[in-house]
């Protein structure tokens, strides 16, 4: 399917995954989409980077739900920090481990898994929706509940993937990209190349099949689709873009002639990419 | 080698260094450029045991050659494993070692929003976590932190033994001198100077009120051996003068 399509099935309201990690292996291609479609007032579960950052510029997040939201060569995000500092939108900051343990826990038909992450951090305070357990054993130690951090929707990037939705990643990290799709209701993979199943395994271990068929609901084959986050080893980050969007997103001017064009709201993938080649070739 | 031939950010280098001294096979976590040349000349020498990565997803040797595979779910292994000794940056740190990398400000609205939480709270709760300030100033050191995302001895003590459990804050470092909690209730105590600093200027970059011994040792002198190796092997572009001047 396209990233329209996917992003078609979406609903405003909705919890939404998304994968990658910082500036890494997002699905940008499907934020993109999201950012052109309707779909609005959105739960976003995330290892934040610039997909939070462009969904909050676009006012499309009610909540927040992440540990951090960085991009990585530039530590802090620009438009995170300005929605933030303007109270654009409700936050449930949690600890990086106690996220992980909460899509776990989604993943696993659980409501909570025990983690000791949390305990005497202002996390507690800032969620007081946060309970404890004690263990039921000799120890009896008092530990966090993490709840299940269950989506109605995943959306991540990777390598390669088969028409099925087996998905594949060749770079070094999975980040949690299998765990967001286990714990959703619904998950759209895009990846850089659809390739035939077998060729999967032709050239790389089976152990790289990140992605499991049964837990994907639809596959779109976007090239560069994490652009300008890294996919390594596809392509690595765009930088020099990285540093114009970062730029342009601390001034509110500089970012409407940005956002006029590289992501119009009648645009397309396909216009964007055209708009970064024209834009590179300008800086030589 | 002579004291004037060390730059101050090589002490501080040695000083971070030390913290993973006696670590044997842990995991050293180096958030910042002098820790990680830190890291890397303790492995090289008195902590050969030491466990570091590329900054993705490897772990390699001395040698550079990739021994281990660790992502970031692995890494969180390590984590609540014990096997980690971290020294993360810290934007606000107080007297018993609260630290906070997410805000400034009321966390509502804050003022000036920073990172967010990371890894810090279940790193304070479940590995050695040591502290990195290159610039130490009354804006970093304070009375308290607004919002407590590494966990100090106070706050670990008054959530309870399974918060205590494991928690550890060996050591800070900062361009002064090196500090640590070594005292009855377990406040800031100034442990070292780095040679050519007064207690005086620390106690005006501090904004509270810390713990200083009548004799104060300075940060030990870097072997001519460790010099060479900082020098000419693990940072030949110097790149530890830019984080630390003079």
């Amino acid at each position: 399917m396209t990233a329209e399509e996917a992003v078609a099935r979406l609903d405003s309201g909705m919890t939404l995954g998304i994968g990658g990690w910082g500036s890494r292996r997002k699905p940008m291609a499907l934020v993109r989409a999201l950012l052109r479609s309707p779909v609005t007032d959105l739960t976003v579960v995330a290892y934040g980077g610039p997909d939070v950052g462009l969904l909050a510029a676009a006012g499309k997040i009610r909540k927040l739900v992440a540990a951090f939201v960085t991009l990585d060569s530039i530590p802090l995000e620009p438009h995170f920090r300005a929605a933030r500092e303007r109270g654009a939108f409700e936050l449930m900051e949690i600890d990086e481990a106690m996220f992980m343990w909460g899509l776990h826990a989604a993943a696993n038909r659980l409501p909570f898994l025990p983690v000791r992450a949390g305990l005497g951090s202002d996390v507690m305070r800032v969620n007081p929706g946060l309970r404890t357990v004690v263990s039921p054993y000799e120890d009896a130690e008092e530990l966090v509940a993490v709840p299940a951090l269950r989506l109605d929707a995943a959306l991540v990037h990777v390598n390669r993937a088969d028409r099925l939705g087996n998905g594949q990643y060749l770079g070094p990290d999975p980040y949690f990209d299998d765990l967001f799709c286990e714990a959703a209701d619904t998950a759209y993979v895009s990846c850089e190349r659809l390739v035939e199943t077998a060729e999967l395994t032709a050239r790389a271990a089976p152990q790289t099949l990140l992605i499991k068929r049964h837990t994907v609901t639809g596959v779109v084959e976007s090239p560069n689709g994490a652009h300008f986050t890294s996919c390594a080893p596809d392509h690595p980050r765009d930088e020099p873009f990285q540093k114009a969007y970062a730029a342009a997103a601390s001034d509110p001017a500089a970012w409407a002639e940005f956002a006029a064009r590289f992501l119009p709201p009648h645009g397309s993938e396909k216009d964007y990419r055209s708009a970064v080649r024209t834009w590179h070739e300008e800086q030589r | 080698m002579t004291r004037r031939n060390v730059t101050r950010a090589e002490y501080c280098v040695i000083a971070c260094a030390e913290a993973w001294r006696d670590n044997g096979e842990v995991l050293a976590s180096p958030m910042g450029l002098i820790p990680s040349v830190g890291a890397r000349l303790a492995q090289r020498t008195f902590s050969p045991g030491l466990l570091l990565t590329d900054g993705e997803a490897l772990i390699v040797g001395a040698d550079g050659v990739t021994e281990g595979w660790l992502p970031y779910r692995r890494h969180l292994t390590m984590v609540t494993g014990g096997r980690r000794h971290v020294m993360m940056g810290a934007s606000q740190i107080d007297r018993f070692g609260n630290q906070n990398i997410s805000c400034i400000g009321d966390w509502d609205r804050p003022a000036r929003q920073l990172l967010g939480v990371r890894g810090a709270p279940v790193n304070t709760l479940n590995n050695a976590v040591s502290y990195w300030v290159p610039r130490h100033s009354p804006r970093v050191f304070v009375e308290r932190v607004d919002m407590i995302c590494g966990v100090g001895y106070d706050s670990a003590a008054a959530a309870g033994p399974s918060a205590s459990r494991f928690h550890r804050i060996p050591r800070v470092v900062t361009d002064l001198g090196v500090f640590d909690f070594a005292t009855p209730d377990h406040s800031m105590r100034l442990a070292s100077l780095h040679p050519g600093v007064s207690v005086d200027r620390v106690r005006e970059a501090t904004g509270f009120a810390l713990t200083v011994a009548d004799e104060v040792p300075d940060t030990r002198e870097p072997t001519a051996g460790e010099l060479r190796l900082i020098r000419e092997v693990i940072d030949p572009a110097g790149t530890r003068d830019r984080e630390v001047r003079g």
